[in-house]
């Protein structure tokens, strides 16, 4: 789907991005990671040309991005922003109509596609239409500006930080909603960030870049079991690795046959929040149920201590 | 005003206003001062007359008390709506008394004697100006309401116009003698200070435009007009005279379109040249106000630079550069007086020919609308830029 061949970019002979390839499949979620100053932004604009990069190329669906004019090729690719970016004098309904309006849909259609989403992101047509951006709180801000960048239906979408301006709850309601409506949509996403956290919470791949070049480009788990060089291990830090490998699974995967004493847990729950469940409650093995409530086996807090060892 | 912590007490007692203190000091003095002066002819030192001897004695005395009573409501803590009507009656009895010293002063069958407001009158007009102008603010009238009030002010005092009660008034005799130069001279003040204005607009915003779009010319830019700035008004004037009159002379077509070394041209050249400074500056400032996540979500979704510009930038921009606009046209209502010196035409002809042959009604009928034009277009573009920024969200 998205295919960036060795892109080279430099300011003042200070090299930023400094010869990073990466691929993106249809439907992933790719999670640029890195600390302040360690080009990922400046890699995710040269996606969509707000910054033309020095050598190397980008592919879109097999497309050379140069093949078009740049504001015809940002047509087409979702972008969100840290502090979403809103335009301060439009109504939300505007905002969200931006890219419908530039590549000329009629009127009705452009309607019925910001209804649509402002329902999808659970923010009432009727009421929200026509409020400025101003008088939404900060998570219902977020939404629109992600819902904006879903207006056209691109197939690629371009994330800055999306969530670094809300708090920490907003945030995490955020992620999963993001996540549902992916899944829903299919879209390819490239989500820069600096939390850790988020990129495994939400990255089928993660790209660890420093000081412009790629360090590490692979699954979560491998990042976590395997980073491939110190500064990768560092940004992981030493205090969570165990429990980040364990959040990267659910329960439903790993569920054996057996009973267990007390409240079950069900088996959506990520192996980190069973793991949780098992300790704070002093039990050796956790009951599990299905969506339905129907039990499905157990979960011992001897195969979460397996499961959460560096594999060999 | 004592520092009383019990409200309630401190509720049923009378505290001075902030305010109503100067009010009062300057209305005391006012009253005490000459309300109107009597003079044997237009040019001639007059006698000074208090309130006591301008007005018959029962006009007086009723003046008197009104004054005292609205004094009274200004010097003490009262509601603003009071506030507001007993200025606004101070003032309506005010002018229409200084309108009746004219036919109580005048001599029968005297044509040449004349009768001008005395500083005392003056004194008490700003002092009531100023409670209403107060009582206005403490209200926060709405913009729209704001312009309502300046129409409703407009009518009244052309009403009092049409009455007759000013008439007999020096400054109105000086008007009958004029009318016709008067409406012709208000129309070139009107067409100076408002073509200027536009002329400004149409270059100044996309002068600005391009300043804020590319840096390198920005301080070249605007240190010249900052210079162009601090040349006084009468030397900017006299030295348009020269190049325009060469151009006059050498340019074909120029002298027919009205070009030439004096007159209109050179005023509205040097009005332009003092408005783009305000324009230029305030449409970069305003640019840079747009706050720079909005500016990269519109280049990132894909708007060229002209819809970026049309779409996100102006529309924010616009109140700052509206700002700009409302100081342009009041300073260009003021500054295009000048334009009579080199003969330009405007108010200022009577402004310069009064204090030619030292008659100061005439200089007033030449300040007077000047000010009031200056007032009014400021009253209405303040109201214009607050409806266009309590619609747009305020920036944090």
């Amino acid at each position: 789907m998205l295919e960036i061949d060795a892109l080279r970019k430099s300011y003042l002979g200070l090299t930023v991005v400094d010869d990073v390839g990466l691929t993106v499949a249809e439907g992933e979620i790719a999670v640029v990671v890195g600390t302040s100053g360690s080009g990922k932004t400046t890699l995710l604009r040269m996606i969509n040309r707000l910054i033309e990069p020095d050598s190397g190329r980008v592919l879109i669906e097999g497309q050379d991005t140069r093949e078009l004019p740049a504001h015809e090729l940002r047509r087409r690719i979702g972008y969100v922003i840290q502090g979403h970016g809103l335009f301060p004098h439009r109504s939300v309904g505007q905002n969200i109509a931006t890219v419908p309006q530039l590549v000329g849909w009629d009127r009705a259609r452009v309607a019925k596609r910001v209804d649509e989403l402002l329902e999808l992101f659970q923010l009432d047509p009727a009421e929200f239409r026509d409020r400025l951006p101003n008088e939404l709180s900060g998570g219902q801000q977020q939404r629109v500006g992600v819902a904006r960048a879903l207006a056209a239906e691109p197939r690629l979408l371009l994330m800055d930080e999306p969530f670094g301006a809300l708090d920490p709850i907003i945030r995490a309601k955020a992620q999963d909603d993001l996540l549902a409506i992916q899944r829903r949509f299919g879209t390819t996403i490239v989500l820069v960030t600096h939390d850790m956290e988020e990129a495994i919470h939400l990255g089928n791949r993660i790209a660890v870049m420093d000081k412009g070049q790629l360090l590490q480009y692979a699954p979560p788990a491998e990042i976590i079991c395997s980073p491939a060089t110190p500064f990768v291990g560092d940004l992981l830090g030493t205090g969570e690795r165990a429990f980040r490998l364990l959040s990267l699974r659910r329960v439903a995967e790993v569920v054996e046959p057996g009973e267990a004493e007390g409240p079950s847990i069900p088996s959506t729950l990520t192996l980190r929040e069973a793991l949780d469940e098992a300790l704070w409650s002093g039990r050796q093995a956790l009951p599990v149920t299905d969506a339905d409530g129907k039990p499905m086996g157990r979960l011992t807090l001897a195969a979460l201590a397996r499961l959460g060892a560096r594999p060999q | 005003m004592t520092a009383s912590t019990d409200g309630a007490a401190s509720a049923s007692r009378l505290h001075f206003d902030k305010l109503g203190v100067p009010i009062a000091v300057i209305a005391g003095i006012g009253a005490v001062m000459p309300f109107s002066v009597l003079r044997a002819n237009r040019i001639v030192p007059g006698e000074a007359l208090l309130l006591g001897n301008a007005l018959p004695l029962w006009e007086a005395a009723a003046l008197a008390l009104l004054l005292a009573a609205a004094t009274a409501v200004a010097l003490f803590r009262t509601p603003a709506p009071w506030r507001l009507g007993a200025s606004l009656v101070t003032l309506l009895g005010l002018l229409v008394a200084i309108g009746h010293t004219g036919g109580y002063l005048t001599p029968e069958g005297d044509t040449l004697a004349r009768v001008s407001p005395g500083g005392g009158f003056w004194l008490l007009l700003s002092a009531f100006a100023l409670l209403a102008a107060d009582a206005l603010t403490r209200l926060r009238p709405r913009p729209l309401l704001r312009i309502v009030i300046l129409a409703g002010v407009a009518a009244a005092i052309a009403l009092l116009l049409l009455s007759g009660v000013w008439s007999e008034l020096s400054i109105l005799k000086e008007y009958a003698n004029r009318a016709d130069a008067f409406w012709r001279e208000g129309r070139t003040h009107i067409i100076l200070a408002f073509g200027s204005l536009a002329a400004a607009a149409l270059a100044g915003i996309p002068l600005g435009i391009v300043c804020h779009r590319v840096p390198r010319l920005r301080a070249g830019v605007l240190n010249t007009l900052n210079i162009v700035q601090t040349i006084p008004s009468i030397a900017l004037f006299g030295l348009l005279i020269a190049p325009l009159a060469w151009v006059a002379a050498n340019v074909p077509l120029a002298a027919a379109l009205g070009v030439s070394g004096i007159g209109m041209a050179p005023a509205l050249v040097a009005l332009f040249a003092y408005s783009l400074l305000p324009v230029v500056a305030n449409t970069v400032v305003g640019l840079e106000g747009v706050p720079p996540a909005a500016d990269d979500a519109a280049r990132g979704m894909g708007m060229t630079d002209w819809q970026r510009l049309i779409q996100v930038e102006l529309p924010l921009a616009f109140p700052v550069i509206l700002t700009g606009i409302r100081i342009v046209l009041v300073q260009n209502i003021g500054l295009a007086t000048i334009a009579a010196l080199i003969g330009g035409g405007g108010f200022g002809v009577f402004v310069f020919q009064g204090i030619g042959q030292t008659a100061m009604d005439l200089v007033l009928l030449g300040a007077v609308p000047t000010v009031v034009l200056a007032f009014a277009a400021a009253v209405v573009l303040d109201a214009i830029v607050e409806m266009l920024s309590t619609r747009e969200p305020r920036r944090a």
